[in-house]
């Protein structure tokens, strides 16, 4: 166990972030390469309380994970991220959420907007069962009033380029997206989502529902994704974790643990609860 | 056990494949345990089976026979004339039921024109917009009592006698404008239209998975747009079927016309004068002491019917026709 002010500063992860409190919303956050900062979000179902009170920073082009048991509450503070949480039947949430300066709670930032911003991939596949693979990609972009036809055209082909979709489904865009396999319907809601050119994509537990293969092409889409966006991953499978993500957050009945970079935190955890769980001894 | 030479040759087939050495043989056990419950499974299941197509037999009886009835009595006096025409003086077995015909359609397309958008904007307020459960806030709670006062009244309207509708159909127009009218009737019907597609909306919007709508919004998607083009995309034949089961209803009805169009032997002439319809046909010419006057009920009887079947049917195929086949078992 380290001193209390070194944990302190590992709460805020990456960089061992000089950033605090106060500079959030600065420009120092800009010359951290920090591009989202959480600040005690602290999240509520009804009288639930889920998520406890925690602050982190994202680094810029990386990928950061979330871990924990089941019920720790990392669905519930991913959906903070992209004002999703609030939308749930109950749910409520203060706190600051900081997106290149902007929070994201702030009166003035539109919740639709921010989602425009911040993507998110859900655990099971949902693409739009009425609709093809090729307007399952431009359903955002077309429902958000976009009416010039190539540039639509333009970014389904380019999404689904990302996504790793492409050479599968190139000659049959128009059937039903719900005709794919349950790894490619994954891939599709990744284009879907990569089609509002989001800055941060968020994942939950985009694998879970998938075999082996079509999980580890996933984690290879993670890889070459983050090269232009911003990445969260909420995980159950701890190797994924360390496969993929330079930053790891493990979360504990709404708390967050210990904040870390992905490979000292599954070598040398800090906290003993991070330890049982990384070591499988619980969770 | 009558497969014993099977059973063996499995059993060998598994040692070889995967050898196992353990000292409980679980094929065995496995057998065992299947044969004693695979005889009363199979009994189970044929009794269960055979009570429900009884049933269903038993269902089908009391339909067909009124669908026979109707078609062999009905299907000799149906010809162009009998489409077409007005009725002739009454006993001479002449003329036809144009006018009915022309009047249910009218009537029955304004009563739709007028109920199903509402009936199904009301369904899709019930559904999307009016939080079900523990509502917390004044504002929220307010909105919860609202809908469920619409949900009571609804309830309340798809149980009222028909021609209670009628006699307001009576009272709010035709006395109003002293004369009956296309209009009234197609009010009261639509009247009878909007709880049942309101309800069959509403619960069919409800089975639109919610993850479809956090898709939706996800993309930063409007409520609305994603009501309208996710939500009720995917609910499009349950609402379809409401709106059939609805005019299938207002088609057959008598008794709210007779306070609200009256019936004439006459074609249409203007929607606030009164015009025939297909069930005031069929009870008129019922209610006539003649073979012929009968004969020509049965025949309006069987055009009624048709003219539903055709309906649904073609209603159908257009809902068809439009967007993609969803492949049933992945949903
Ligand atoms: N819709 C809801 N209504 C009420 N409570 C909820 C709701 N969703 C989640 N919770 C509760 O909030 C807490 C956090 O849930 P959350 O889904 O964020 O956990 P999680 O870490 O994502 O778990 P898992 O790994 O199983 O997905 C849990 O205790 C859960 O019971
Ligand atoms: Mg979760």
């Amino acid at each position: 166990m380290s001193s209390s002010s070194n944990e302190e500063i590992r709460r805020y992860a990456p960089e061992r972030s000089n950033v605090d409190d106060k500079e959030v919303l600065a420009p120092a956050t800009k010359q951290a390469n920090i591009k989202l900062s959480i600040r005690k979000v602290n999240a509520w179902f009804g009288k639930k309380h889920a998520v406890k009170d925690v602050s982190l920073d994202v680094k810029e082009n990386s990928v950061t994970a979330f871990i924990g048991p089941s019920g720790c509450g990392k669905t519930t503070l991913l959906r903070c991220i992209n004002r999703m949480h609030e939308m749930t039947p109950g749910g409520k949430s203060d706190g600051k959420v900081v997106l290149d300066g902007l929070n994201i709670y702030d009166k003035s930032s539109d919740p639709a907007i921010i989602k425009r911003r911040i993507g998110m991939v859900f655990q099971k596949p949902n693409p739009f069962p009425t609709m093809s693979i090729y307007d399952n990609v431009a359903a955002g972009l077309k429902l958000n009033g976009v009416r010039d036809k190539k540039l639509i055209h333009d970014i389904v082909e380019q999404s689904l380029v990302e996504a790793a979709l492409w050479e599968e489904v190139k000659n049959e865009l128009h059937m039903p997206g719900m005709g794919l396999s349950g790894g490619q319907q994954q891939r599709l809601c990744i284009a879907r989502a990569l089609a509002m050119q989001p800055e941060i994509l968020l994942m939950d537990e985009p694998t879970s529902a998938l075999d082996p293969i079509a999980s580890s092409k996933i984690e290879e889409l993670v890889q070459h994704l983050k090269e232009h966006l911003t990445i969260i991953i909420v995980t159950h499978n701890m190797q994924q974790a360390a496969r993929v993500s330079e930053y790891t957050a493990f979360m504990y009945i709404g708390e967050l643990i210990e904040y870390d970079q992905t490979k000292d935190l599954f070598k040398n955890p800090h906290k003993e609860l991070t330890e049982k769980y990384i070591s499988g001894r619980f969770g | 056990m009558n497969n014993d030479n099977e059973h063996k040759e499995g059993q060998e087939k598994i040692s070889k494949e995967k050898s196992l050495n353990t000292s409980i043989n679980y094929r065995q056990v496995f057998d065992d345990i299947s044969s004693k419950y695979t005889s009363r499974r199979r009994i189970t299941n044929k009794v269960v089976s055979i009570v429900a197509i009884v049933f269903v037999i038993g269902a089908i009886i009391p339909l067909g026979s009124i669908l026979l009835e109707v078609i062999k009595n009905g299907i000799a006096v149906i010809s162009i004339q009998f489409l077409t025409q007005p009725p002739g003086s009454i006993g001479s077995g002449s003329g036809g039921i144009g006018p009915a015909i022309q009047g249910t359609l009218i009537t029955v397309g304004l009563a739709s024109l007028i109920g199903a958008p509402i009936g199904i904007l009301s369904g899709i307020y019930l559904s999307e917009y009016a939080p079900a459960g523990s509502a917390k806030g004044g504002r929220e709670r307010a909105i919860s009592f609202f809908a469920n006062t619409i949900r009571l009244f609804n309830d309340v309207l798809t149980g009222l006698p028909s021609i209670v509708i009628g006699i307001v159909g009576y009272v709010t127009i035709v006395l109003a404008i002293n004369s009956f009218s296309v209009w009234a009737g197609a009010f009261a019907l639509s009247i009878i239209m909007i709880p049942i597609i309101s309800r069959v909306t509403e619960e069919t919007l409800k089975l639109v998975p919610n993850s479809l709508r956090e898709a939706g919004y996800s993309l930063g998607i409007s409520k609305s747009k994603i009501t309208l083009f996710i939500v009720l995309k995917n609910a499009k034949d349950g609402v379809l079927t409401g709106v059939i089961l609805a005019i299938s209803r207002i088609a057959g009805e008598t008794a709210p016309l007779i306070m609200t169009i009256l019936g004439t032997s006459l074609f249409f002439t203007s929607l606030t004068g009164p015009v025939d319809a297909l069930p005031l046909r069929i009870w008129r010419l019922a209610s006539q002491p003649y073979e012929s006057a009968h004969a020509f009920g049965w025949g309006a009887a069987l055009v009624l019917i048709l003219m539903i079947l055709i309906l649904s049917a073609s209603l159908r195929i257009i809902a068809r026709g439009r967007g993609i086949k969803v492949r049933t078992e992945t949903i």
